[in-house]
């Protein structure tokens, strides 16, 4: 056992456990993403539950080590691969057929998720988790989560730098999915194709899912139900005046 | 009547493994389509000779696709475009007129070029001798009815052991992995009983043996399967995945 994890199957089976953990992670996510889509009140409910839940941060704790694990060994990965590859590169290189222009380029794909991550972590893990643990004061408060939403999403730059950031995610998923279960060993002649369908389905619903919230928010059509206004503050109700019917 | 081309060759050419290697190009005149790919390497080997020129080194044997003998990386892919192909398969009959044809040796820290297009793959040899046969007493060959084994099991080992070892998956691979040959190597053994008893032991050797000769790690591009000439299929990396991470956990 000692030298499973020094082998080069162990150090892909750390990246393969610590992405299928990703991965229902981003399942998680997304579900609690289209909450926002249809109330606003339920959205924050879930703010406010995840937020003072030790629990939720414990999961956050144990993630953070995930994808730490998942970032580490990419790199220590990439490196080997490097060297394996020798001194001298091809002065021709033609892709083959049927290879996913994603899975040769997974370390790319990465780093411009660990980017958008950054992106992410100051502007939402910061006001919704981060800031309720210090009791920090914002312009928004911590349980406040769609009226920061609708504020922060109808900014065009931080619109499109997530979108961005969700195509990267589609294509580093629909290779991620299924190279993880090939790693572990669940696959076989039949199971191949399953997987590698699965893959693509999986991603195109995590990605849509959170693209929805983004597009839907950056033209101001959500929450469809209750609106931001019914709960929040003056200043909120000025602000979506124009997207919802209340004033 | 034979078609004919002409052709430029850019053949990389390198003295020995320290040496420093360069691209030489060579023109060629009314080829015969006919010919294979090898053969054409021959006229230009015939040609240098007549010039006192030294005839570029490449790799060849049974020029019928089964000793894995033949390499060369070319147009940028191993064994050329053609899928199920090897190189001395592979027929000038493919190429246009007037084509330029770059001819590159494998590249990957685990084959050394030996001299110009020709590598050492005797790491492959290293892992073969790691573990990839069975040991155990087998006495006479049994009745055919005595151990019977389901016709699936049958037809994936054989595909297995299809593979002849040419190092085109490790040089088409990205990061120079040689997982499709072991584990090709490990599941024409592992689906049979005979290959049973060893398997634990086959899987954590040979695994071992790879990683100590520096070959990459497998990320799944399945560039190796595109470009084998036998069409191993990557579900082999899988089993082979399966009965290593079963065996070091029994241990």
């Amino acid at each position: 056992m000692s030298s499973i994890f020094q082998s080069s199957i162990g150090k892909k089976l750390i990246m393969s456990v610590s992405g299928i953990f990703l991965v229902l992670f981003l399942l998680f996510h997304m579900c609690m993403n289209l909450v926002a889509v249809f109330s606003a009140s339920a959205y924050n409910a879930v703010c406010a539950f995840l937020g003072t839940n030790w629990y939720a941060l414990a999961g956050t704790a144990v993630l953070a080590f995930g994808f730490l694990f998942h970032i580490v060994y990419a790199f220590i990965l990439t490196v080997q691969n490097r060297k394996a590859r020798g001194n001298d590169r091809y002065a021709v290189v033609d892709k083959p057929a049927n290879v996913e222009w994603a899975s040769q380029n997974m370390l790319v794909l990465g780093a411009i998720i660990l980017i958008g991550l950054g992106l992410h972590l100051a502007n939402f893990w910061y006001h919704m988790m981060f800031a309720e643990l210090v009791e920090a004061e914002g312009q928004y408060g911590p349980t406040e989560g769609a009226q920061w939403l609708s504020y922060y999403l109808s900014k065009w730059p931080v619109a499109i730098a997530y979108i961005v950031w969700i195509v990267a995610l589609w294509f580093h998923l629909s290779h991620g999915f299924w190279s993880m279960l090939q790693t572990i060993g669940w696959n076989n002649l039949v199971w191949l194709d399953r997987w590698k369908t699965a893959a693509k389905w999986y991603a195109t619903i995590v990605c849509l899912g959170f693209a929805i919230v983004v597009l839907g928010f950056a033209f101001e059509v959500f929450p469809l139900l209750d609106n931001c206004c019914s709960e929040a503050a003056a200043e909120c109700a000025t602000k979506c005046a124009d997207a919802c019917s209340c004033k | 009547m034979d078609k004919t081309i002409n052709i430029t060759l850019k053949v990389w050419r390198q003295k020995g493994p320290k040496e420093k290697g360069h691209f030489e190009t060579y023109n060629l005149q009314n080829i015969s389509t006919n010919m294979s790919f090898l053969e054409m390497l021959d006229t230009l080997n015939e040609q240098l000779v007549a010039k006192h020129e030294e005839p570029v080194v490449f790799d060849h044997d049974c020029r019928e696709g089964i000793c894995g003998m033949c390499s060369l990386y070319i147009n940028g892919h191993p064994h050329g475009r053609d899928s199920h192909t090897t190189t001395c398969q592979l027929h000038m009959r493919r190429f246009k007129d007037g084509e330029t044809i770059t001819i590159e040796p494998w590249r990957s820290a685990g084959f050394p070029v030996v001299r110009d297009l020709m590598v050492d793959r005797s790491a492959y040899d290293k892992i073969m001798q790691a573990g990839g046969y069975t040991s155990i007493r087998c006495g006479a060959a049994q009745d055919a009815n005595a151990l019977p084994i389901p016709k699936p099991d049958a037809d994936e080992a054989m595909d297995a052991a299809s593979c002849i070892g040419c190092g085109a998956c490790a040089a088409a691979c990205k990061n120079g992995s040689a997982m499709l040959f072991v584990s090709a190597k490990v599941s024409q053994l592992a689906l049979l009983p005979q290959g049973r008893v060893e398997a634990a032991r086959r899987a954590k050797a040979m695994v071992a043996k790879m990683d100590e000769l520096g070959f990459g790690n497998c990320t799944n591009t399945g560039a190796c399967e595109a470009e084998c000439p036998k069409g191993v299929s990557i579900a082999n990396i899988a089993r082979l995945n399966r009965e290593y991470l079963k065996a070091k956990l029994k241990d």
